[in-house]
């Protein structure tokens, strides 16, 4: 079995079922990082999200940055997904599960993945507030809030 | 002048209001192409804020252009 992959999904992520893709005999620790969407944003009250991707290009991405993990970390495996479509205030929107012999170098790695997915992975988040206009978080546009991540 | 395909996504989609459209340009790299097209749309975001694929390939701003390519703007990604 592949021992790392990232993949985008349509539907509901099971960090339950995704976490029991990293058992390994070989493996002493495992980290496992779930982002969720908050019902806020820069002091906006966000009532639900859209995540909009370009899928080949982000699978392709996605998977370069678990490769590059496992060769920069000793880990035994690493997995992300990251979801697409419309998600709901509480939706695990992103999960990365990484396996290692020893904790330093799990955590090392998850946040490693993490932080790479969310800088280049080409994923757009939109956001729908309580008040106003939805919005495009990150990017400029006239006359409307431009958010930070 | 060459021809090619230009597609926008996300916040681009929006602000070009459309998906695709053909272009005909005399830029060299993908940096010329994109100046010409935030003129054109009212795009607001640096270039080096955004990414930029050739045929389904991330590719650097001052890649080389080629009649016929399908080039795709990302405005500044935001998963997770």
């Amino acid at each position: 079995m592949d021992k790392n992959h990232f993949k985008l999904a349509t539907a509901a992520l099971e960090p339950d079922r995704l976490k029991r893709e990293l058992l390994d005999d070989k493996a002493g620790a495992a980290v496992c990082f779930e982002g969720w969407v908050r019902n806020h944003h820069a002091g906006e009250a966000v009532t639900a999200l859209e995540y909009e991707s370009h899928a080949g290009i982000a699978e392709k991405e996605g998977q370069r940055i678990l490769d590059e993990a496992v060769s920069r970390f000793e880990i035994i495996a690493a997995f992300g997904q990251h979801r697409v479509g419309r998600l709901e205030i509480g939706d695990c929107a992103v999960w990365v599960g990484v396996s290692a012999a020893h904790r330093g170098a799990a955590f090392d790695a998850c946040r490693y993945i993490i932080d790479e997915l969310k800088a280049r992975v080409p994923i757009w988040k939109k956001e729908h507030y309580v008040e106003g206009p939805s919005g495009w978080v990150n990017c400029a546009t006239r006359g409307a809030q431009a958010t930070h991540s | 002048m060459i021809e090619l395909q230009a597609e926008y996504f996300a916040a681009f989609r929006e602000q070009a209001g459309c998906s695709s459209e053909p272009v005909r340009t005399a830029a060299g790299t993908v940096a010329e192409l994109y100046a010409e097209i935030a003129a054109k749309h009212g795009f607001l975001d640096s270039m080096t804020r955004c990414k930029v694929a050739i045929n389904d390939e991330l590719v650097e701003w001052e890649s080389p252009l080629a009649a016929g390519d399908k080039v795709l703007f990302f405005p500044p990604v935001a998963g997770g």
